[in-house]
């Protein structure tokens, strides 16, 4: 065979292998989970500490703003038509099926993911985990699984909260700034959001949990045990994360509607 | 051989490779119950790759590995983590785990392991930590210990479960002179106190052939010369002169294989 279909060919071969050990992985984290999250809540517990309410600030920041920005855009937008007053449905669709997902997803990524990755590459690194299998101690079990957990439940609360923040951040410009009815804005929302809407939400939300705890544990664990390879694991870790949450995205929106 | 056999770990005909490249080809060794060993020999032979095969951190592709009579490759999961509360391992830089303090790394095994009270695991870690001198760095986090204290509670951490066999991986490397011969009296006293086996690799040949009851020297994936420190001192094969006496060139060349040196500086090689 020539040399570039041969290269070509190893590429393939390489991503087919890796993309085939990376959903062993997943199964053997979904198979520990149950029993981790019974008999090591505290373990779980303390990673939701450190992914979610430690992204609290960096995720209520940018909630405020994109919010901010959503009421800027929708009123100047929808004022064209004279409907300023449906800002907050505008505001309310953008945060709650789209950017709030998304954007704490990408932020997750950007904050929880790569802390999550560094920290697992650098005890490979430093021989801990070879440590707790030397001391009949399975790190998939100890270490993997409650950061995998705690990034999962996470999303969804973090995500509850940048949209919950949006929303005030919508409400502080329109309302505040820009005069639009406070009652305006909030009955049309309530009117027109159904359950379905939040749902969707809901859904992306866990299902983006799952993929960026995922992949950043995966990264972490597969991490050259090296300053470099430690380096590159974190950077893949926000790269391939923002392209799966973006991929995910739009199939669940197709999905849905 | 069984549990009371002299020899606690038997190794015949290991065959072991890194890709293309061999690390051991035919290794047979011996190692004997309640003594000291040393596994020494040239950077690259494999004295680490060699470690985590006797605690099936690797599996061979030929030969068999026996220790206390079993032989490790027909282990399952739990057999092997039965197996491996047995053993107790240094590692090179310590390997605590550095989002708990020093007292709950030596716990660590206890509390995995035991269902002992609080307060039996604090007496127990305690008594560890006292016996390397450290207990009063015991609410100390990892990132405060300096490096000699580091290999200390990982000595702790590594005795904590009264394993059979402590296994040491480079434990002088990067120590000063005070906290070296702690860690040589340590291992020796918790050799003989305790009644297990040690195995220490090492390139230390001073410091090693005062604790070792028998040296190893690992070369070519073999197994080039063992007796004690002192007949490993006087032999005659140059290989093991070299070693012990730390001389640059001999069988082991001091320069990695390349072109001639006149002929690269000349930019020769390239035409």
């Amino acid at each position: 065979m020539k040399k570039p279909l041969l290269d070509i060919y190893n590429a393939l071969f390489e991503f087919v292998r890796t993309f085939g050990a990376f959903q062993i992985f997943f199964l053997r984290l979904l198979k520990n989970s149950p029993e981790i999250l019974f008999t090591r809540f505290r373990l779980v517990v303390a990673q939701v500490f450190n992914a979610g309410g430690l992204s609290l600030v960096i995720i209520m920041v940018c909630g405020l703003f994109v919010g901010g920005v959503l009421g800027l855009q929708g009123f100047s937008n929808l004022a064209r038509f004279n409907a300023e007053d449906s800002v907050g449905v505008f505001a309310a669709y953008g945060l709650i099926k789209e950017l709030g997902p998304v954007i704490t997803a990408l932020l997750f990524a950007g904050r929880a993911g790569t802390s999550l990755a560094s920290e697992i590459g650098l005890m490979k690194a430093t021989d801990q985990l070879s440590a707790m299998e030397m001391m009949a101690v399975n790190p998939v079990g100890r270490v993997l699984v409650p950061r995998f957990l705690g990034g999962v439940i996470s999303m969804p609360l973090l995500t509850a909260v940048f949209s919950a923040i949006g929303l005030l951040g919508a409400h502080l410009v329109a309302v505040n700034l820009l005069g639009v009815d406070v009652g305006a804005f909030w009955q049309q929302m309530q009117n027109a959001l159904d359950f379905e809407d939040v749902n969707e939400g809901i859904i992306k939300s866990v299902v983006f949990g799952v993929v960026a705890s995922h992949i950043a544990v995966w990264e972490g664990y597969n991490a050259i045990p090296t300053a470099e390879g430690v380096g590159r694991a974190t950077t893949r870790t926000v790269v391939n994360t923002a392209i799966a949450v973006l991929v995910f995205d739009f199939m669940i929106t197709a999905a849905m509607i | 051989m069984d549990e009371t056999s002299e020899n606690l770990i038997e190794i015949h005909d290991l065959k072991y490779s890194r890709g293309p490249r061999p690390i051991f080809e035919g290794m047979n060794l011996t190692i004997k119950r309640g003594e000291i060993t040393a596994l020494m020999g040239p950077s690259g032979t494999g004295k680490t790759t060699l470690l985590r095969l006797i605690t099936r951190q690797l599996i061979p592709q030929q030969g068999v590995i026996y220790v206390n009579g079993v032989d490790i490759s027909k282990l399952n999961v739990r057999e092997l983590y039965e197996m491996r509360q047995r053993f107790g391992m240094l590692f090179q830089n310590g390997a605590l785990l550095t989002d708990i303090s020093v007292f709950e790394n030596v716990a660590f095994p206890l509390r995995e392991h035991t269902k002992l009270t609080n307060r039996l695991i604090r007496h127990v870690v305690l008594t560890k930590l006292h016996a390397v001198g450290l207990r009063g760095a015991a609410d100390m986090m990892p990132s405060e210990l300096s490096g000699g204290m580091a290999r200390r509670v990982a000595l702790a951490r590594a005795m904590v479960m009264d394993p059979d066999i402590v296994i040491y991986d480079e434990p002088f490397v990067g120590l000063d002179p005070i906290s070296m011969g702690v860690i040589v009296r340590l291992v020796r006293k918790m050799n003989d106190a305790l009644g297990i086996t040690s195995i220490i690799v090492s390139h230390d040949v001073a410091e090693v052939s005062t604790v070792a009851d028998r040296s190893f020297l690992i070369s070519d994936g073999k197994v080039a010369a063992s007796g004690s420190p002192d007949e490993l001192r006087t032999a005659k094969s140059e290989l093991v002169r070299q070693f012990m006496h730390g001389m640059a060139d001999g069988p082991v060349a001091f320069h990695f294989q390349a072109p001639g040196y006149e002929e690269q500086l000349l930019g020769r090689d390239t035409e």
